[in-house]
């Protein structure tokens, strides 16, 4: 079957910066697909690259079999945008917006007024619809936002950081809607810096970290690829150096416990991974009371994206968050970003 | 199939029986149609811009008509007043200043990401979106225009045959259409909406004192003389006076009279349509490679 999308060693820079140095993934239809990885990652060029925004420097960008470099207009008609920053006319109003939208797509009057009126419904907008894009939240900017780029019934829906800035209840409003659209045949590609939706949402994940993949499956497949539950143990709620190094020196020879770590960043707590299926709670309980130490927490869990992204990259995904938010220059993005190309 | 009924569907799903035939005109005019469409709602809620676009002129011709209300009879020829002299001025003026901003809302729209729309949309053409604008522009000046003529008539400069009026109509229109391709030329050449506000400021006065709109030729210096008779603007403003002041004229009669240069009515058109020609010719690439 031809991928809903086909990403093959893409590459972009702007000027000095290389933004995207080699991203190559699939999208199979029906699918929601989440791109994940910190900002400046190079998700944001990587979707600007297939959604015909910008000319890549290389590399090939298909959607449904058509390339958005040769043909970008047959691409066009196959994809919906969603950006991450709504962009709407403040003095329309809703269905106004849709309606240009829908002239922008050709699609027949008739038509276009039918599946206005649907779009509103599906997603709870009936009664603003007639309201100035200017009087709503941002949780109906989204949903609007999300309206219009569904109108042409496109066969791939591309959402920049569908979520970012979005009160709880919207958030899961979108997702919801997401999971619908995909149940209904509609491929989904997502980009997202927020590991919980990927999880929650993403069908399949590609890992992107400094313009490259550095991982991609199910969810499941890069947690299980990874091996080994995760404990984090706390003795006191801020344990002394000595004592969380004493533990640590016992704790590591448990036969089921693989590695220990001592995270200073939260009161000294120890990290384990230990081996899947065993119910290792017990017997590390046991092997601190043999050394005269209590336990303040301690709890079980399957390695989360972030331990995915941290075995690959040496660093969590919010760690890496920080790191970019220090050196980026918004400023020029934004420059680039208007340039296009 | 139950999956194809659901309004979720990609259209693939659904119609992939049925080819829609390729219209590329009719899809030009469908999209021309609904961007225009846009930005005269826009104006219809917003309606301060068109307010202050007639309320501006109206001020101009009173004002500066007041302060030449004394100036030597005869000093702008046999029996012209300085309100007949200036209402072609002001008409040329306000249709240049209007289409100096044309690009000034396809700029926000480009900093706010609402272009983006425009561009990621399966358009037949994005000159639509420089034909939008173009119409919008246009539109927005033959009202002014209008408002204009009337004022002036209502002060004493008389009012124009019809023909002389369809001949001031095409005249603001040629100034319009090139003026109009240049802002939104830059538009998408310049930064952001500050560099644009900044040519605009530099270009907009500065080619209104270096016109023949507030006073004739033989008022000025040379050095400004000179540069009066390449500005575009005179070559507008002088066939709609020779309108004003010559109920009979003809493409031949002659406008502008310098040692240098008999400028006649037809070959003032011309000048015009080859500086629409010209700046057409110089915001084609940088349109063209922004959307390419």
């Amino acid at each position: 079957m031809t991928p809903a999308v086909s990403i093959e060693n893409l590459q972009k820079s702007y000027g000095e910066v290389v933004a995207v140095k080699d991203v190559t993934l699939d999208v199979q239809p029906g699918e929601i697909f989440g791109l994940l990885g910190p900002n400046a990652a190079g998700k944001t060029t990587t979707i600007r690259c297939l959604c015909t925004l910008t000319k890549p420097d290389g590399g090939r960008v298909e959607v449904g079999g058509v390339s958005s470099i040769e043909q970008p207009k047959a691409a066009r008609r196959k994809l919906g945008y969603v950006a991450q920053e709504v962009a709407l006319d403040k003095v329309l109003t809703g269905r106004e917006l849709l309606q240009l939208q829908a002239s922008l797509y050709h699609l027949p009057k008739q038509a276009a007024k039918e599946r206005i009126d649907q779009l509103l419904n599906l997603l709870g907008l009936e009664d603003y619809g007639d309201q100035k894009t200017g009087t709503y939240s941002g949780g109906l900017k989204k949903r609007l936002d999300l309206a219009a780029g569904l109108l042409h019934q496109p066969e791939v829906l591309v959402l920049d950081e569908p979520t970012v800035g979005l009160d709880i209840e919207s958030r899961f409003v979108v997702w919801d809607f997401l999971r619908k659209l995909r149940d209904a045949g509609t491929t989904v590609l997502i980009t997202s810096h927020y590991l919980e939706e990927v999880d929650a949402l993403a069908d399949r994940v590609a890992i992107i970290d400094q313009g490259k993949v550095i991982a991609s499956g199910t969810p499941n497949e890069l947690k299980d690829r990874l091996g080994g539950d995760r404990v984090t143990l706390r003795i006191r709620e801020f344990t002394p150096a000595e004592e969380a190094e004493k533990a640590k020196a016992h704790l590591s020879t448990l036969d089921f416990v693989r590695e220990v770590i001592v995270n200073p960043a939260q009161g000294n707590s120890l990290n384990l991974v230990v081996q899947p299926q065993s119910n290792p709670i017990g017997p590390i309980e046991q092997t601190l009371s043999e050394l005269g130490l209590p336990t303040f927490g301690i709890s079980q869990s399957r390695p989360s994206l972030d331990d995915v992204y941290l075995a690959a990259t040496g660093r969590t995904l919010m760690d890496a968050e920080m790191a970019a938010a220090g050196s980026r220059d918004l400023k020029a993005e934004k420059k680039q970003a208007m340039k296009g190309s | 199939m139950s999956q194809s009924l659901s309004p979720l569907s990609p259209n693939s799903v659904i119609e992939s029986q049925q080819t829609i035939p390729d219209n590329p005109v009719g899809e030009f005019i469908q999209e021309t149609g609904a961007l225009t469409k846009r930005l005269f709602i826009q104006l219809q809620r917003r309606p301060s811009t068109l307010i202050a676009g007639i309320v501006q002129p109206l001020m101009w011709l009173l004002l500066f008509g007041a302060l030449f209300q004394y100036a030597p009879e005869g000093l702008l020829g046999e029996g012209i007043g300085y309100s007949q002299f200036l209402a072609p001025g002001i008409i040329v003026f306000t249709a240049f200043s209007g289409a100096l901003n044309a690009g000034l809302p396809v700029m926000f729209d480009r900093e706010f990401g609402f272009l983006n729309r425009l561009l990621v949309a399966p358009l037949s053409s994005r000159f639509s979106i420089v034909a939008a604008s173009t119409i919008y522009i246009v539109s927005l000046s033959f009202i002014q225009t209008a408002a204009i003529v009337g004022l002036s008539a209502f002060i004493g400069a008389g009012l124009p045959s019809l023909a002389g009026l369809g001949a001031i109509a095409l005249i603001v229109f040629l100034i319009v259409a090139g003026v109009t391709a240049l802002s939104l030329g830059l538009a998408f050449a310049l930064p952001g909406h500050v560099e644009l506000i900044a040519v605009i400021f530099v270009t907009n006065l500065p080619l209104l004192f270096a016109s023949t709109a507030l006073a004739p030729l033989n008022f000025m210096a040379e050095f400004l003389k000179a540069v009066a008779s390449v500005n575009p603007l005179t070559y507008a403003i002088e066939p709609i006076r020779y309108i004003y002041i010559n109920p009979e004229w003809t493409f031949n009669s002659t406008v502008l009279e310098t040692s240098w240069l008999n400028l006649s009515f037809g070959a003032s058109l011309l000048a015009l349509l080859a500086f629409d020609i010209v700046i057409l010719l110089l915001i084609q690439p940088i349109i063209r490679r922004r959307f390419a």
